[in-house]
């Protein structure tokens, strides 16, 4: 460092910029509400793609990998509908509703064949499954890289030093609604009973009478829906192509695994911590190593609460 | 009739059409292309492939080279450099080649050197990375620009503007990490200090949190972000977000109208360097490279419908450079031809003006690239800074 002499003092550069410079330098509270927020906004998309595993895992026990799909299907049916002049929140309703038509196919015509195997059979149906649809997008769609309009419109809000993007509130705003939605159903509708029941003993649900193959369909359907619709809410921010539901699978599963698998809150907790870790580790420590860092902190939890934070207890039935 | 006068005017750039005997024609000379026209690179192999196509068939209208036709045979190695490879025999033992053309990547050209090597053909590979020519390999050439340069290019902008401190941010990918460390080695030589480095992953979507960092380091003056894909999109609209006023500089990996598209307006007042191809329209009369790059794109258009892209022009540079070659040596011998490319002097390409040597099997200097400017949601050319 270079020392330079002014009136007889030595001061080092830095030292001048620091006093001098105040604009760019912020505050470490702004800093936090930034990376809070960076990591709010992505664990979000995170925290839905966690909850479409935990809906379908707990209907039917698969682990579902093509959720990962659901969410590209959604952000680029809509991207390709609104360039054929659809309007957008028409073409946005398109998109959910084909999503939730591959949704529901998965499940018939690959899932429910094959109903008697093991679970690791079923992984690899659904990993088959996810790179048929991601093959399928790209001879369908293309390989382009694509993005959305924001709805509220693209400027920052500046809050106390920390620039958010009204996506970023929308994105969330949506997730709490999905998951308040949910949790309505669940647990305040015949519907939702049904679905526990199934989730609990598949064969005494059906021998009282509850048609399960309607409610893993049901299961199905609504984790299509959630991942299209996060889909269409993130592309303004993330952007979508092709191939963006791999990476999301991954980290949905990491989240759910987190959260505890087969808990919808845990889903959405685990999710939003995944993004909240990725988003402090590449701030405070390095952005070199903030995938690792989220992943030591999954694999301590894990190894502190083998279930997750929020799991079940598994009872072994004798 | 005009759009075969333009066609013609590209050919002839680099064919002197020779009018071969009717009955002579029966002879065809083979050249040899693999390149990734499906897969992950296929945005690269398949405008290099129809590049080749186009062009053969336009010198074969015209006669030919030495009074024979061109035979082009394409494999598709999937963006696998283990296909490459495969192929790449198949091309020496079962067809026979008499030069290669292609390998549209770094990683399926490195597979592919030893069997040209050893087979002792010519071979002009389109891909990026120094290390193609890097020690220099006596059959193996380039037409693409380096990654090197690119931050070359970077740095003599900086330097003119007299902004020394920088920061990096680099994809964590094959070609931003490359680049970056090409930065990095170059970086002293135009007294360029880079004050902090940030990463982020292929796939990320939101680098808030890095470029947070960058924005508290008060002593930074500008921005380099090496990356591909959607990444530098990305890192450009948070850079906006975020507010930051300093200079930002993407690279050559996302020179197209898509990253204007992806970035909107957050993209306005962002530099990079760029091939000449990009800009054809804009280029002034008395530039050397007009005449070819317009001739280029106003082909591929036509023949294609697509708009042109930096990658068809590494194919037609190399086709072109051998075609040239193959006059000169009055043969299509492999080691007169070979002799020739690395005579190839003041050749004008699409990718700048070649002169090889002995010691650069690539030819090409910084005049190749042009810093541009995003305004208005279009490129404008930045006056040069020299190099």
């Amino acid at each position: 460092m270079k020392k330079r002499r002014v009136g007889g003092v030595a001061c080092s550069p830095d030292w001048e910029t620091i006093g001098g410079d105040g604009a760019r330098r912020i505050d470490p509270m702004a800093e936090f509400l930034q990376f809070a927020f960076s990591g709010l906004t992505v664990g979000a998309v995170y925290a839905l793609v966690a909850l479409g595993f935990t809906l379908i895992y707990n209907a039917s026990g698969v682990v579902n990998f093509a959720q990962g799909e659901f969410v590209m299907l959604g952000g680029m049916s809509t991207v390709f509908l609104a360039l054929a002049g659809v309007p957008l929140p028409l073409a946005a309703l398109i998109a959910v509703i084909v999503a939730v038509a591959i949704g529901l196919a998965l499940h018939r015509f690959a899932i429910e064949p094959a109903r008697g195997a093991s679970a690791v059979t079923l992984i690899m149906i659904t990993i088959g499954a996810s790179i048929f649809l991601r093959g399928a997008a790209q001879i369908v769609f293309d390989k382009r890289f694509h993005s959305l309009p924001p709805l509220l419109g693209a400027d920052p809000i500046r809050f106390d030093g920390a620039a958010i993007l009204p996506q970023s509130l929308v994105v969330l705003a949506g997730a709490a609604i999905i998951v308040a939605l949910l949790w309505g159903v669940i647990d305040r509708t015949l519907l939702g009973k049904a679905v526990i029941a199934t989730a609990a003993n598949r064969l005494a649900a059906r021998l009282v009478g509850i048609n399960t193959r309607r409610i893993v369909d049901f299961s199905f359907g609504v984790s299509a829906a959630i991942g299209a619709i996060a889909g269409i809410l993130v592309t303004p921010i993330t952007l979508t192509s092709y191939d963006v539901g791999t990476l999301l699978a991954l980290k949905g599963f990491a989240g759910a695994m987190l959260g505890g698998i087969g808990s919808a809150f845990g889903a959405v907790v685990g999710g939003l911590l995944l993004g909240l870790l990725e988003a402090f580790s590449a701030g405070y420590i390095s952005s070199n190593y903030k995938d690792a860092v989220a992943f030591l902190v999954i694999l301590a939890v894990l190894f502190i609460m083998p279930r997750g934070l929020l799991g079940r207890a598994q009872v072994e039935r004798v | 009739m005009k759009v075969l006068n333009h066609i013609v005017a590209a050919v002839s750039i680099g064919v002197s059409i020779l009018f071969a005997a009717p009955n002579q024609t029966w002879a065809q000379t083979k050249i040899g292309a693999v390149l990734s026209v499906t897969g992950p690179a296929s945005f690269l192999g398949d405008p290099e492939k129809k590049t080749l196509e186009i062009y053969v068939e336009a010198i074969n209208a015209q006669g030919g080279v030495n009074g024979q036709k061109l035979q082009l045979v394409v494999y598709d190695d999937g963006g696998d450099a283990n296909n490459a490879r495969t192929f790449a025999t198949r091309l020496v033992e079962e067809d026979k080649i008499v030069a290669m053309v292609g390998g549209t990547s770094t990683g399926s050209t490195l597979a592919m050197i030893p069997v040209f090597e050893e087979a002792q053909i010519p071979f002009i590979s389109l891909a990026g990375a120094v290390q193609i020519v890097e020690p220099v390999r006596k059959w193996v050439f380039k037409t693409p620009h380096t990654d090197r340069m690119a931050c070359e290019k970077i740095f003599a902008d900086l330097k003119h503007r007299n902004l020394t401190t920088i920061a990096i941010i680099s994809g964590t990918d094959a070609f931003g990490k490359s680049m970056r460390d090409q930065c990095v080695a170059v970086a002293p030589k135009f007294s360029i200090n880079i004050a902090h480095e940030e990463t982020y992953g292929p796939r990320d979507s939101d680098m808030t949190p890095q470029l947070t960092n960058i924005r508290n380091k008060t002593d930074v003056q500008a921005v380099v972000n090496t990356g591909f894909g959607q990444g530098p999109a990305i890192v450009t609209r948070n850079y906006r977000q975020l507010g930051i006023t300093l200079p930002l500089y993407q690279s050559h990996g996302v020179a197209s109208k898509q990253f204007i598209d992806l970035a909107g307006p957050a993209a306005e007042g962002v530099r990079l360097p760029a091939a000449a191809l990009l800009v054809a329209d804009k280029l002034p009369d008395s530039d050397p490279q007009k005449l070819v790059v317009v001739n280029y794109s106003r082909a591929y258009q036509q023949k294609t419908g697509q708009s042109v892209s930096t990658f068809g022009g590494h194919a037609y540079d190399g086709l072109m450079i051998l075609v040239q070659a193959m006059q000169r040596a009055k043969s299509a011998d492999k080691v007169p031809v070979r002799d020739e490319i690395e005579k190839t002097k003041g050749y004008i390409g699409t990718g700048g003006v070649v002169n090889m040597s002995p010691t650069d099997h690539m030819g090409l200097d910084l005049s190749a690239f042009r810093m541009l400017e995003i305004k208005h949601g279009d490129w404008t050319l930045v006056p040069d800074a020299g190099s």
